[in-house]
């Protein structure tokens, strides 16, 4: 057991951005609302999974939809209890815990707040592991447990409760009603035992998120000792170290997609390299082969910090470091590859296991 | 004859200059900023006017960049009281108003503050009808111990309806307040927004104050022009629009530099390095324009959106520190400063500086002295320095071609003729006064950066109605309708949003109305 404090919240951030693998929203505004929660009612209890029985109502939650539509139509605090309560009332039971199911972006926050209101503590970790773009696209949905029962919830008061023959239509469903109800929604999904919990989810990524956000904002280590920890206690593997050369974008059918290419510096000098992205990094080629792929996570990174930067924020002659971490090993079954492999996001190569060199 | 007049008014200095109709300079002078800042003005103008031996009737037009707002929101001097009124309950509460401000201008500004109902979806959608009773309460209990209202709605840069029925209500109701809505200041993104909206209104008599100096100043020297502002896009408002949105004129100073160096340059594409004796500056100017930054920018310590160059500043300047650990040779980031006349061993000081390398390396004659430093340290060190700003110049640059390099500030001497990724260097003449050259040659401009939801329509409709948006507005702010042209367009879908909606950004620019010849 342990706490997030507010000295927490800022290393979360940043955690939560490079597990955001180029994507998954700014976490600014819900660390705020977190911020303003834990100011309230105090410091949030981070659990293992273990340390809860196993009967007992865990219930995740997360905002949907555009991010860009958060920062403009701010929610007004009470969505996620709202959410929560519903599908309590819904299920006739109290949760005992919160958890997130992206641990990426801005969903590393949407649970806190509530946490904090509710008194619940967060379990630490979630059903990704990184940022994803869809509902089942999760360790849950592998593990056979269903979205639904389903909370959405808008700013407005608007609830819904969706009951869904699979998980696929659970997305199809609450993404059409994301946008009737104005681009963003905060959703309740997955409720689930404690016991399903400690089978399906993946282990440990909150307080992972909030470890490496630390190691990156550390001031007293260079950059070579922060690489050497993110090899060693995260798995991490350099796969270039360049500047930012172009950034193409592909407009015009309602995805954030595009290339990055990258000339190389110091021990790359003579080597390209090209990140596919469609809102996350999915695709690393250097000099032609592919050298990491979704699941994996392809991280792009300030070459002088380590900062994590985002898809948006990329832009000619940034000097980047390239990194891909191994993905959750939920993610490497075969109903997995099949869930978020490289060919579900339209290329057609096979998921290549990272390896060193 | 149509001459014009470019003033800035900074920190030590008052600069002014004439141009010719055909864009020449006629005259320039500095004075000290010494009493007020319409006597500074004044004697400016005097003295330019007489150098130029021009009639005060021959100017029809003076624009001034002042630092005037932005000192007073970082003084917290002469702030006024803002009423705050946020649309889109019960969106937004979870964040009031002010949220991360510094304590101490919180205090200053802060009069009161509601959220109330109405503002607007992504899609431009209502999102319920606006409270206007709501609003009329708040204010026959605030409205008298707050001389400004600041109104943001949300959604306000897709559907400002909310927004403007508010300062109707207001105009008409309540007419002593000073309205400033939030579509007209910021972009998407509610807080940044909402927050340059209160700094606006935070500002509104100080821009009077500015406004009134400026005219005063000029019907003192008998000059009868029609009188403008910079602002930090690096173009011109009238003075009528300014008075409404002074916060926009908010560190002008970098823009009007960075496009007056370019202006005497004779150049619309170019990077530009500002070496001073501590730091450098390195921008970059595309179709005339510095690049924006896409970063939130802080002003006085608050969260805003607003529009900046986006510049690198460099730890090495003039008197930058060099220094041998282990064989490395480093250069910066400190620097002995203004103290470099005595300490720099070109002035026989005893610290080694990046002037003394150069100087040493034969690439500047600057001091009295030969710098005491061993050949090979000299030769690294000037190539660490130049590693630094070839390294700097590189991430400014939009794409791998050489580019021409303007070289400006009292460093730029320390430069050599040839450096990687740069076609030419280009040292101009006048660049003492660029700032209110930058003022004197801007242009009008209008912008447009919202979301457009594109279902039903093609792509082109609405980028052509972003374009017409961004026109209408360049001709309020006092453009020539029929001299604009388009800057910049720049279309970001909406990530995780499978309605087809993009964030559309538009710049256009034109002629200043009434000087079509």
């Amino acid at each position: 057991m342990r706490t997030i404090t507010v000295a927490d919240l800022a290393d979360l951030s940043v955690g939560a951005t490079l597990l955001g693998t180029g994507g998954g929203g700014d976490p600014y505004i819900g660390s705020l609302m977190a911020e303003a929660a834990i100011g309230r009612y105090g410091p949030i209890t981070l659990l293992d999974v273990d340390e809860l029985p196993d009967q007992g109502l865990v219930i995740p939650a997360a905002m949907m939809g555009a991010p860009t539509v958060m920062v403009e139509k701010i929610p007004n605090g009470g969505e996620v209890l709202t959410a929560v309560s519903n599908l309590e009332r819904t299920l006739n039971q109290k949760a005992v815990a919160i958890m997130t199911i992206e641990a990426g972006g801005i969903n590393s926050m949407i649970p806190l707040a509530v946490a904090a209101q509710m008194g619940l503590p967060v379990i630490d970790g979630d059903s990704m592991g990184r940022a994803f773009p869809e509902l089942q696209m999760t360790s849950f949905h592998v593990h056979g447990i269903r979205a639904t029962p389903m909370a959405l919830v808008d700013e407005k008061g608007n609830h819904l409760i969706i009951e869904a023959i699979d998980n696929a239509w659970t997305e199809r469903l609450a993404r059409t009603a994301t946008v009737a109800v104005g681009g963003a929604a905060i959703i309740a999904l997955y409720p689930m035992t404690t016991k399903e919990a400690k089978r399906a989810m993946v282990r440990g990524t909150m307080s992972k998120a909030i470890e490496l956000g630390r190691l990156i904002r550390d001031g007293h280590l260079s950059v070579d000792e922060k690489a050497i920890q993110l090899a060693r206690d995260y798995g991490g593997i350099e796969l270039f170290s360049g500047k930012v050369a172009d950034v193409e974008r592909h407009s015009g059918d309602g995805f954030a997609r595009g290339t990055l290419s990258c000339t190389g510096l110091g021990p790359y000098a003579a080597s390209v390299l090209r990140v596919e992205f469609q809102n996350e990094n999915l695709m690393a080629l250097r000099d032609g082969s592919v050298v990491a792929t979704v699941p994996d996570l392809i991280c792009v990174m300030d070459r002088e910090t380590l900062m994590p930067i985002t898809t948006e924020a990329l832009t000619y002659g940034h000097r980047v470091t390239v990194y891909a971490f191994p993905c959750d090993p939920v993610w490497r079954t075969s109903k997995g590859i099949k869930t978020v492999g490289p060919r579900y996001f339209g290329y057609q190569v096979d998921h290549t296991p990272l390896h060193r060199g | 004859m149509k001459y014009r007049l470019g003033i800035d008014v900074g920190g030590t200095n008052t600069d002014a200059v004439i141009l010719t109709p055909d864009d020449r300079v006629v005259a320039k002078t500095k004075t000290p900023v010494t009493r007020d800042v319409v006597s500074s003005i004044r004697d400016a103008v005097r003295t330019v006017l007489k150098n130029s031996e021009l009639p005060s009737f021959a100017i029809s037009h003076a624009m001034l960049g002042t630092t005037q707002v932005t000192n007073a929101i970082i003084e917290r001097q002469r702030l006024n009281k803002v009423a705050m009124i946020r649309i889109g309950a019960p969106a937004t509460l979870a964040v009031p108003p002010l949220t991360g401000w510094p304590g101490s201008l919180k205090e200053v500004v802060q009069g009161a503050s509601i959220t109330v109902r109405g503002g607007h979806e992504f899609d431009g959608r209502p999102m319920g009808p606006l409270a206007d009773d709501d609003i009329r309460r708040f204010l026959d209990e605030h409205a008298k111990s707050c001389s400004s209202v600041a109104v943001t709605a949300v959604f306000s840069p897709v559907n400002a309806d909310h927004e403007l029925a508010t300062r109707d209500l207001i105009v008409e109701e309540y007419p002593h307040l000073v309205v400033s809505l939030s579509h007209e200041v910021g972009s998407v993104g509610l807080l940044e927004r909402e927050n340059a909206t209160v700094l606006n209104a935070a500002v509104n008599e100080v821009a009077s104050l500015a406004a009134t100096a400026f005219e005063d100043a000029l019907r003192e020297v008998g000059i009868d022009a029609a009188l403008f502002f910079a602002q930090n896009d690096g173009t011109l408002m009238a003075m009528d629009y300014a008075l409404r949105y002074p916060i926009l004129t908010v560190a002008c100073g970098p823009t009007n530099s960075m496009r007056g160096a370019a202006f005497l340059s004779r150049l619309d594409d170019a990077v530009i390095i500002d070496v001073g004796g501590t730091s450098s500056d390195i921008g970059m100017i595309r179709g005339g324009f510095p690049r924006q930054s896409s970063l939130a920018v802080e002003v006085g310590g608050v969260r805003t959106n607003f529009r900046m160059p986006d510049l690198i500043a460099l730890g090495l300047g003039g008197g930058s520190r060099v220094r041998e650990v282990d064989g490395q040779v480093t250069v910066g980031p400190d620097s002995v400063g203004y103290r470099i006349i005595q300490q720099a061993h070109v002035f026989g000081g005893d610290v080694l500086t990046f002037t003394d390398v150069a100087v040493n390396e034969g690439k500047a004659s600057i001091g009295h002295q030969s710098p005491r430093a061993a050949k090979k340290l000299s030769q690294k060190a000037y190539r660490e320095a130049l590693r630094l700003i070839e390294e700097g110049i590189d991430r400014i640059k939009t794409s791998a071609e050489p580019v021409p390099l303007i070289a400006v500030g009292g460093g730029s001497a320390l430069l050599p003729e040839h450096l990687e990724g740069v076609s030419e260097v280009i040292r101009p003449e006048h660049f003492d006064v660029a700032n209110a050259i930058g003022a004197a040659i801007a242009q009008v401009s209008g912008r447009v950066d919202r979301i457009y939801a594109m279902t039903g329509r093609s792509r082109d409709q609405v980028i052509g109605e972003a374009i017409a948006t961004a026109k209408a507005d360049a001709v309020r702010a006092g453009a020539n309708h029929d001299t604009l042209e388009i800057i910049e367009v720049e279309e970001i879908p909406l990530a995780y949003l499978p309605s087809n909606a993009s964030r559309v950004r538009v710049t256009v620019a034109g002629q200043l109305a009434g000087d079509e010849s």
